[in-house]
């Protein structure tokens, strides 16, 4: 049992080992690295499903409850650093490796080709994602968000080109901003509370006094700003459509969990702080009428965007309105109907960023991106019919069928219409929102809730419908693009998923519950991080002296 | 000396954040490096301002006022290590796009002339 018990740190150090010994091999070594990579990918995610299995059922020897926690150095918790895998931590990690997989095999047809250093780069953001998730502590948390972006500044600017040139330095410019806020914000909330950890912070707000309190509080409204940006709410998401629809296409659909990881970071402060009544970012209207903001806004820019991969960053944007929204709402079963709507977002998104750039290649002039970067780099242009060595890409007779059809499961996926997983979350989180009250007792804002929830599906399904007739219907000017096995696959795997997850909604229904159950009772991370209790009983919680 | 600090923090943070808000990209990451200056500032005050204190616990009795506090230290360490590496990407990126545009203008464009 003893390898087991290193478990939590090994999405950390598999991408870390892989993308450093992939430095060692020269660029040309392409079979060498791929090897690296992929295999490294794939570790990452039986170390993913090894750790939901544990998040679910517990280890009777090590972790009895079920949250994996990890001292790093041996030093206890609230001095040392931590790494924690509850079942939130543990399905956030499982959906990083799928997509992470996804966008890797997708790569491999031609993107990696594009610039120096792609595979090591995407290890490293693979690692600041599993390290942002896996954390114990705010700092920490600020280094493992620094590792993811830095690796995706150097991501967005792969293949070079002046738009995604122009997009990164606002990118950079805004993240950097964000970036020092996050540190004055842990700044504050370490002078007004004297620790950094996270569930020590939990045990230490309720006794803080009322000049410290309102500092912590004043220092967690910063900390929230700064996940606000990361999250890509309004007003702080400007970036994200230029960002995202400028990176190359495998890396767009990477960055789809990025900023699930501000998300993921609100929700699991926020469940933390609960107990004492956690501060305005976290917890409160002021998340519900940013995320209905965001919302609404993210569905105007649908309609206003004529490119594919432009209307998946909005996408993305209307999924960050909705998480945010339905979080600040809050409600029994909410959580757990919010994390199912986040996972089926991320696998819609993360598709229809793949899709998009193939959709894009059946457009006579939809190249021009790429070909700026091949003639900086003096590539050949491996879509060029005339280059001998033929390599990339058989015809696959029905490549126009299945763009067509993967069209519409991403667009039914990202509206929320029924059949797939995408309705099932946003009726989750809709039935969530009525709970038992009488129907009259409903207040507005749920109200507010459902139509902007069901305005953004309709505005979302005429936006893609307008660009799915301008694509595929306007016969004279398509060509058929040659797809690649290794292109659709990642696109027809994740898509599955989502259908998988239609139909396995009850079981990952049920997970997602207990996850909520969990988050909903933070003492039993907090003694399970502070070890097993002995630091802190559970009987002297609140007020403990300090 | 708190005076003093302050000061300095609050006329660090107001010269990067006016930079920053300026058009052009050198000025954006001089207003960078002023403004992490006043954060990493910032991350020390927030750990008590002390003098001629050692951040080690050297004897043994646990007086906390005669260390100063280790934690802040560690993050300020870690914090600049951090900055430094961003600026350095960032500049690099500056370059990239000064030598695709032609202009130092951070949107690429220059502005039409009045």
């Amino acid at each position: 049992m003893s390898w087991l018990q290193h478990l939590p740190v090994l999405p950390v150090v598999i991408p870390l080992v892989a993308g450093a010994v992939m430095l060692l091999f020269a660029e040309s070594r392409r079979t060498t690295r791929t090897f690296i990579a992929l295999s490294a990918t794939l570790a990452n995610l039986a170390v993913a499903a090894l750790l939901v299995y544990v998040a679910n059922r517990g280890l009777p020897e090590i972790w009895p409850e079920g949250i994996a926690v990890y001292l790093l150095g041996g030093w206890e918790a609230p001095f040392g650093i931590v790494l924690v895998a509850d079942r939130l931590s543990a399905v956030m990690l499982m959906l990083t490796a799928v997509l992470a997989l996804a966008s890797l095999v997708y790569a491999l047809a031609r993107w990696k080709r594009m610039g120096p250093h792609f595979q090591s780069l995407f290890q490293f953001l693979i690692m600041g994602v599993n390290g942002a998730f896996l954390t114990g502590d705010l700092f920490n948390l600020f280094v493992f968000v620094e590792v993811l972006l830095a690796a995706s500044y150097g991501l967005l600017l792969h293949g070079l080109g002046a738009a995604r040139v122009k997009a990164g330095l606002h990118y950079i410019v805004i993240n950097l901003a964000a970036s020092l806020v996050f540190l004055i914000g842990v700044a504050l909330i370490y002078g007004a509370s004297g620790t950094l950890n996270m569930a020590d912070l939990a045990v230490r707000v309720p006794g803080l006094d009322d000049g410290d309190r309102i500092l912590f509080e004043a220092g967690a409204a910063i900390l929230g700003v700064a996940f606000l940006v990361k999250a890509g709410a309004w007003p702080l998401n400007f970036w994200l459509p230029a960002a995202y629809g400028a990176a190359a296409a495998p890396v767009a659909a990477a960055f789809s969990i990025l900023t699930k990881v501000g998300i993921y970071a609100l929700l699991r402060l926020g469940s933390l702080l609960s107990v004492s009544g956690a501060p305005a970012p976290f917890n409160d209207g002021w998340l519900f009428g940013i995320g209905m903001v965001t919302l609404a806004l993210g569905t105007a820019g649908m309609l206003s965007v004529q490119q594919p991969q432009r209307l998946a960053a909005y996408c993305v944007i209307v999924s960050a309105g909705t998480l945010l929204a339905a979080l600040g709402l809050g409600g029994e079963g909410m959580k757990g109907a919010a994390m199912f709507y986040l996972v089926s977002s991320v696998l819609a998104t993360g598709a229809f960023f793949m899709l998009s750039e193939m959709i894009e290649r059946t457009q006579r002039f939809g190249d021009n991106a790429i070909d700026v970067s091949l003639e900086s780099f003096g590539l050949d242009d491996p879509l060029d019919p005339d280059r001998p060595d033929e390599v990339v890409g058989i015809v696959l007779p029905a490549a126009m069928a299945f763009l067509g059809l993967s069209f519409v499961s991403c667009a039914l996926l990202v509206t929320g219409l029924p059949p797939l997983s995408g309705f099932v979350g946003k009726f989750m989180i809709l039935s969530a929102t009525l709970g038992t009250a009488p129907l009259e007792a409903v207040p507005a804002s749920t109200w507010a809730l459902w139509a902007a929830m069901l305005g953004s599906g309709l505005v979302g399904i005429i936006a893609l419908c307008r660009m799915g007739m301008r694509l595929f219907w306007s016969s004279d000017e398509i060509v058929t693009p040659r797809l690649h096995l290794t292109e659709a696959a990642p696109v027809a795997v994740l898509l599955l998923l989502s259908m998988g997850l239609t139909a396995g909604a009850g079981p990952a229904a049920n997970y997602l519950a207990l996850t909520e159950i969990s988050l909903s009772s933070p003492r039993i991370y907090i003694d399970a991080v502070l070890g097993n209790g002995l630091l802190s009983s559970p009987s002297n919680g609140a007020g403990e002296p300090e | 000396m708190e005076i003093v600090y302050a000061l300095a923090i609050g006329v660090l943070t107001g010269s990067g954040v006016w930079l920053l808000l300026r058009p052009r990209t050198f000025q954006v990451i001089i207003g960078f490096s002023l403004l992490s200056y006043a954060v990493n500032l910032f991350i020390f005050g927030m750990g008590r301002l002390a003098v001629h204190l050692p951040p080690i616990i050297a004897t043994l009795d646990p007086d906390p006022t005669r260390f100063d506090d280790p934690v802040p230290q560690a993050l300020v360490l870690t914090a600049i290590v951090i900055s430094f590496a961003t600026t350095a990407l960032f500049l690099v990126v500056l370059l990239a796009s000064r030598g695709l545009t032609g202009t130092d203008h951070v949107d690429g464009e220059e502005e039409p002339e009045p």
